[in-house]
């Protein structure tokens, strides 16, 4: 993972002027972070990650993946730079869960069952990654839920794409999984790559993100680290719910609701 | 199973299911006849029955089982569910609307290309109004449910057309495509629908590793790099063209693009793209063994293909409807 990449959105609003999904909303995504956005329902985070995807076309505004204009990228340029994980997992079909992480490569032109010696070490090591060794040759339809969003988690990191988006990858886990799955895109990051991950875990997002994205009503609230932006005030004014914000022994926060 | 292995073992059951529809028959045929009238050498009528009757009656069993087995597979992978097919969608019966409205006004007298070029016709309005209607909503259910709608509304004017049909004859004649059969087809039949099953073809093979990538849904296959707009439109274009030239030799036959596929996927590991050539020779198979059964079945008058298909497939279909896990 040497390229550099970035995803810049210039002013991008979707959706109609009086009730807009996203709002004149500018930001950009780069290696080496873990941005988290947080934000209500409805507040347009999907909808920013589908746009910088190009999954949602804007009605204003500019989006630019390393500076190319996303519409002129081919779905396999896109592809190589950015992976992403939505939030609706379901397979249609019981594939085997090797097959499933293969399908990670398919940028790369790999078809399953008949995999490229480079292909096959990126699915090799990213079956590793997420510890599904003793998986790999089962049906999906036989994994739990948090096997499961192992096996997507290893299918995006198998691209080896400078960058990765999740919306909500920790979605209805046990804190075991959500952990672990958060841990997976923390080596990631680690390993200089960068990663646009939706939360709904306040803590969660405190713990593991370098940068946090505030969202409500389309727009941008804050965006800073979990320490600049993580405030009583900011979490009535974006969640209104009452919390409290304290530092654990080990430096990290901890966010607890109180009421609404 | 290898797949390699998997399609040789289907290629030989090929050769051996059109052998035994050319070897049985009402008219009783010995091997040694048979190979006689194969190599040129027998008597006039045995070389008759042989390479006019029997030899396209199989091939043509065989490429309409062949079309529906594969689009039937194409279309399960596009719209990720295991009972999408031709006949289900609606997609052959307007096919063989699109036939019975060039028969009826007399514009398949002027080319022998109008009644292939109408039914493959009536096939893509179908397969596009529910590509259409497949990407504005996403339930799969809801998608079965326009099939049907769309199979009752071609019933609907097939009957208003047997309504207004002129004489005995063109009723007998919409009758025949409404049912399906391949008695008395011609290697020219054949012949005449070969481009279009081969342009159809083309289609579907580029889409095949889009279809895989399909599999964890249009969002993620976005995300992979798969040109959605493209492989959506590759196989309603390639399965209108299939469905169409099929229904023109043979005319509606339903449930063999449900059952081939259904039967292969556990062989293939449930990859759609690999599914896809096993399931075209299984559903040529299928229907190559329900047309002996057809000729040998004594009944009154011949029993139609389509009948038959459609006694064997529907339970098949209920079956694999009542398996299905809820919830998506």
């Amino acid at each position: 993972m040497t390229r550099t990449a970035t995803i810049n959105l210039d002013k991008v609003s979707v959706g109609e002027s009086a009730t807009p999904r996203l709002s004149n909303v500018t930001v950009t995504f780069q290696q080496n972070e873990l941005t988290a956005i947080i934000g209500p329902n409805g507040a347009g985070k999907s909808t920013l990650l589908k746009c910088a995807l190009g999954l949602t076309e804007p009605d204003a505004g500019a989006i630019s993946i390393n500076n190319k204009a996303l519409t002129s990228l081919s779905p396999i340029e896109r592809a190589r730079i950015v992976s992403y994980l939505p939030q609706m997992r379901a397979l249609a079909w019981p594939l085997k869960v090797r097959d499933v992480v293969a399908l990670g490569r398919f940028a790369y032109g790999g078809a399953l069952g008949r995999l490229k010696a480079e292909d096959a070490a990126a699915v090799d090591q990213a079956i590793i990654s997420c510890g599904l060794e003793r998986l790999r040759d089962r049906n999906t339809d036989t994994l739990s839920g948090g096997e499961l969003a192992r096996v997507h988690c290893a299918r995006a990191f198998a691209a080896q794409t400078p960058l990765l988006i999740a919306d909500e990858p920790v979605a209805s886990l046990d804190p075991h999984h959500q952990f672990k799955i958060m841990a997976f895109i923390k080596d990631y990051v680690t390993k200089g790559g960068g990663a646009v991950v939706v939360l709904h875990d306040l803590s969660l997002a405190a713990s593991f993100a370098d940068r946090l994205i505030w969202m409500k009503d389309g727009k941008i609230n804050a965006d800073g680290s979990p320490d600049e932006t993580m405030t009583r005030e900011r979490i009535q004014d974006v969640f209104d719910v009452s919390a409290e914000v304290s530092k654990r022994d080990d430096g990290a926060l901890q966010v607890t609701m109180t009421g609404v | 199973m290898n797949d390699r292995l998997l399609l040789s073992c289907l290629g030989l059951a090929s050769l051996a299911a059109i052998f035994a529809a050319c070897f049985l028959g009402s008219t009783p045929m010995p091997p040694g006849r048979l190979f006689a009238a194969m190599v040129g050498a027998g008597s006039v009528g045995d070389h008759i029955v042989l390479w006019e009757i029997r030899l396209p009656r199989a091939i043509a069993a065989f490429i309409v089982g062949g079309a529906l087995g594969l689009c039937g597979a194409a279309l399960q992978g596009l719209l990720r569910n295991p009972l999408a097919e031709p006949g289900v969608l609606g997609v052959s019966a307007f096919s063989a609307l699109g036939a019975t409205l060039a028969l009826f006004y007399g514009a398949a007298a002027l080319s022998p290309f109008v009644l292939p070029l109408s039914a493959i016709a009536g096939a893509l309005a179908a397969t596009f109004f529910l590509a259409f209607a497949a990407i504005r909503n996403s339930s799969m259910v809801t998608l079965i449910l326009i099939g049907i709608g769309l199979s009752s509304f071609a019933g609907a004017l097939m009957a208003l057309l047997l309504n207004l049909a002129p004489n005995p004859f063109s009723l007998s004649d919409l009758i025949s495509w409404t049912l399906g059969s391949v008695a008395n087809r011609s290697f020219a039949d054949l012949a005449l629908a070969g481009p279009f099953l081969g342009a159809g073809l083309i289609f579907i093979v580029m889409s095949g590793r889009g279809l895989t990538a399909l599999s964890l849904g249009e969002e993620a296959a976005h995300g992979l790099g798969v040109n959605l707009r493209r492989t959506r439109m590759f196989v309603v274009i390639g399965t209108g063209l299939i469905t169409g030239a099929a229904v023109s030799i043979a005319g509606a036959i339903g449930f063999v693009g449900i059952v081939a596929p259904h039967l292969i996927r556990p062989l293939v590991n449930h990859d759609p793209a690999r599914t896809l050539a096993p399931a075209a020779f299984l559903g040529g198979i299928l229907l190559v063994l329900a047309d002996i059964g057809v000729r040998l079945i004594p009944t009154p008058s011949e029993l139609r293909l389509g009948v038959l298909a459609a006694l064997i497939g529907a339970p098949a279909f209920i079956w694999i409807a009542s398996q299905r896990r809820t919830g998506s």
